[in-house]
């Protein structure tokens, strides 16, 4: 059929085009680019002295850079509503990089969401990207496992009743990672030491988290850390209780200044900086990234005032050593707490090592079970 | 207000005409509105002390809630599970039983749901849905139900137990996820075993918006008839009133009960199955995120009616909706949707008190003004 030369239909398209065209400019900055919008979406509150908060420290950094816009929300739940978060920075915000910070947006809220939206890249943070999910979907994590073995050493020598106690949320990989190598580091200082786990089952449990703490303390335990969001409340009741403490996820020195010994903490200003760089650069993130204190992906509390120095020496050469690469926390012989062996002498997981990812013990000297 | 001279005969007036059928129906409509409508004003002063603008606030509810087509499928894709909330909520509330224990029944119907799906992996669709949608319904009837028969036979307090309850079915859940129902493969996301495409629940034609939302409506439907217009509803209400004369006409009053709130608990558990086969695909911790909760302010702006949960449960989810696009254009924190939800439902309950002292509600008094 031919077509008319001038139809109203095709006439109405050019207007809407060449207003279009012409409002765009407004949208603009300055220097003739429009800036690029950022999303951050996170599970709890951006000030829980935790994990989120780890993450919302990235935010503030990226919203430093020249070019970029950030949009943030925070206590999105890991169901429909992170997918409709995500459609929402998308659709108002014309967000072209987006954070979906918790674990358990991957799978399915994210794979789902970036097959609609090829343009957008989404970054989350613990997933486990493997080859044959959307190419525009990237997964990022870091070693922190090296910072619970760091904070280990500070503990083994603040110790005086040779128990340290652990809190933790969930009996998961990385959760049970942390509280291995939290043991192993003690170990490094005082073979005899044992590390009491408790389980409170939640990521984010407050009650619990304060009868746990105070169980532990209890029993006698007088250096207590946590893998659990928010370690505010594990942080304040142990030292109230005259623990010693270590830190986790971020730097939570000013909530016990005295008992703090140092913390594991999330870099994640460095490593969201460098992605959005990246990005603003036209380059492309990696699908599977990964990285520990050496590539500036975790980072360590500054030592507190109750740390030795004696336990300050240890400290820094077994953080030089990790420093170096290839270095393992976990390495034979070593036997899970329940007397089996795990591996034998010689063997060894280092940090980077994918196994780390599916570990289902606790090793010899922690007091606790799994399930 | 209160007018002593002329008290309300025994007997109404037989009502003639239509404006007086109108007026007596619309103090059911007129008094929540009025409810919402304080609610948004002492809202509005909150927000104005803030030295944030209230015409903000609402126009951007409104943009994000329902100004555009995705807004609306944000809105709808959240409305589905609140529906069935609420009816767990307004079904034993006609029996005069406070049941706030309906997440308990949401988060157990998704876990027998993903049970379920797990074992008949291989079976088709069209014969393994019905049953995973069934036991997710007996699980959450089982749940809420045994509130009802506590009540009953024991005479504990449903609201205290309902709500107990929901806190066990949660760690139940946790025990179950992580235990005995854990798929070995997820790994720091312990969950039941993922449901193969065959077993998901897809989305309405045309819509990105699940098909828990058509079901939620029909059971809303459903609800409202068997209320009103059949004798099982006909009879709660009569033990709703007054407990003790429904046992006095003969009134099966424990079966009606444990009936309305096995029923209320069958339509969380229900949720439930559309929340793992619909949205997540396996069943694991992301289940309990409060659904049940809102739905106890939905069904009691709604005044425990079926059919005005709909529309009341489309307005929260835009709230909700919007929530995201205030944070980020307010600076305001996510918890100031939750302000504003408690205003409105402290209105709301205090408009309770008001029902019947207008007069210009009850026709049969207007002679005497």
């Amino acid at each position: 059929m031919p077509t008319p030369p001038f139809s109203r239909r095709s006439f109405l398209k050019g207007t809407a085009a060449t207003v279009g065209a012409a409002a765009l400019p407004n949208f603009a900055a300055a220097d003739g680019h429009s800036p690029l919008t950022v999303g951050f979406i996170y599970v709890g509150p951006k000030d829980d002295f935790g994990y989120n908060q780890a993450h919302a420290e990235g935010a503030v950094a990226v919203k430093a850079m020249e070019g970029v816009v950030v949009v943030e929300e925070e206590n999105v739940a890991e169901t429909t509503d992170v997918q409709n978060s995500m459609e929402s920075m998308i659709n108002f915000d014309g967000a072209k990089l987006l954070f979906p910070t918790s674990f358990g947006y991957f799978n399915p809220h994210v794979l789902e969401t970036a097959p609609k939206h090829p343009d957008v890249r989404f970054e989350h943070a613990a997933g486990l990207w493997t080859e044959g999910m959307p190419t525009n979907v990237g997964s990022y994590f870091g070693y922190i496992g090296m910072g619970q073995y760091l904070n280990g050493i500070t503990a083994g020598h603040a110790t005086k009743t040779k128990k340290i106690g652990f809190v933790a949320a969930k009996p998961i990989p990385q959760v049970l990672l942390n509280i291995n190598s939290f043991l192993l580091g003690a170990r490094q200082v005082d073979p005899e030491i044992t590390c009491q786990v408790i389980f409170t089952g939640e990521w984010s449990l407050a009650v619990k988290e304060a009868e746990a703490t105070n169980a532990l303390a209890d029993a006698g335990c007088d250096v207590i850390t946590c893998h659990v969001d928010g370690p505010k409340v594990v942080m304040e009741t142990a030292a109230g209780r005259d623990a010693f403490v270590c830190g986790y996820h971020a730097n939570q020195s000013p909530l016990a200044p005295e008992k703090y010994l140092t913390g594991a903490e999330w870099n994640w200003a460095d490593v969201y900086t460098n992605m959005v760089q990246t990005t603003l650069d036209g380059g492309t993130i990696g699908n599977f990234v990964r990285g520990g204190l050496a590539d500036g992906f975790v980072k360590m509390s500054p030592l507190g005032p109750a740390v030795s120095d004696a336990s300050r020496a240890q400290f820094e050469a077994a953080k030089a050593e990790i420093m170096g690469g290839g270095f393992a926390a976990i390495k034979g012989p070593l036997k899970d707490n329940t007397g089996k062996t795990l591996l034998s002498a010689g063997e060894a997981l280092v940090e980077t090592d994918i196994a780390l990812e599916s570990m289902g013990y606790l090793v010899e000297g922690v007091i606790g079970s799994t399930s | 207000m209160t007018d002593h001279s002329a008290p309300a005969p025994l007997v109404a007036a037989a009502p003639n005409g239509m404006l007086r059928i109108l007026t007596r129906r619309s103090e059911a409509v007129i008094l929540p509105l009025a409810a919402l409508l304080v609610g948004f004003g002492v809202f509005s002063i909150f927000l104005l002390l803030q030295g944030k603008s209230p015409i903000e606030f609402f126009s951007l509810t409104y943009k994000a809630g329902f100004g555009t087509a995705f807004s609306w499928q944000n809105t709808l894709s959240r409305t589905a599970p609140l529906l069935f909330a609420a009816l767990c909520v307004a079904l034993p509330a006609r029996l005069g039983l406070v049941v706030i224990g309906g997440e308990g029944a949401i988060v157990l119907g998704g876990v027998a749901a993903g049970a379920m799906g797990a074992l008949l992996a291989t079976s088709p669709g069209a014969m393994a849905l019905p049953i995973m949608a069934a036991s997710a319904m007996i699980i959450g009837g089982l749940w809420i139900g045994a509130v009802g028969a506590l009540r009953y036979v024991r005479g504990v307090n449903e609201t205290i137990a309902s709500l107990l309850l929901a806190y066990i079915a949660i760690a139940l859940m946790n025990h179950l996820v992580e235990g005995p129902l854990r798929d070995p493969a997820s790994l720091n996301k312990p969950s039941t075993a993922p449901l193969p495409d065959t077993l998901r629940v897809g989305d309405l034609p045309g819509w990105e918006v699940h098909w828990g939302l058509a079901f939620g409506l029909l059971c809303c439907v459903l609800a409202w008839v068997l209320i009103e217009k059949t004798t099982w509803g006909f009879a709660a209400r009569i033990a709703g009133g007054n407990m003790r004369a429904a046992q006095v006409q003969g009134l099966p009053v424990g079966w009606l009960i444990i009936g309305f709130t096995a029923l209320g608990g069958a339509l969380a558990g229900l949720a439930g199955f559309f929340e793992v086969a619909a949205v997540h695909g396996s069943a694991n911790a992301s289940l309990a995120t409060g659904y049940g909760y809102t739905g106890i302010l939905i069904a009691f702006l709604a005044r425990h009616n079926p059919l005005a949960i709909i529309p009341v449960a489309i307005l929260l989810a835009g709230f909700e909706a919007s929530s995201g696009l205030i944070q980020r254009r307010m600076g305001l924190p996510d918890a100031t949707t939750l302000v504003l939800q408690g205003f409105v439902f402290i209105s709301i309950l205090m408009s309770d008190t008001l029902y019947g002292r207008f007069k210009m509600f009850a026709p049969e008094r207007w002679r005497s003004a």
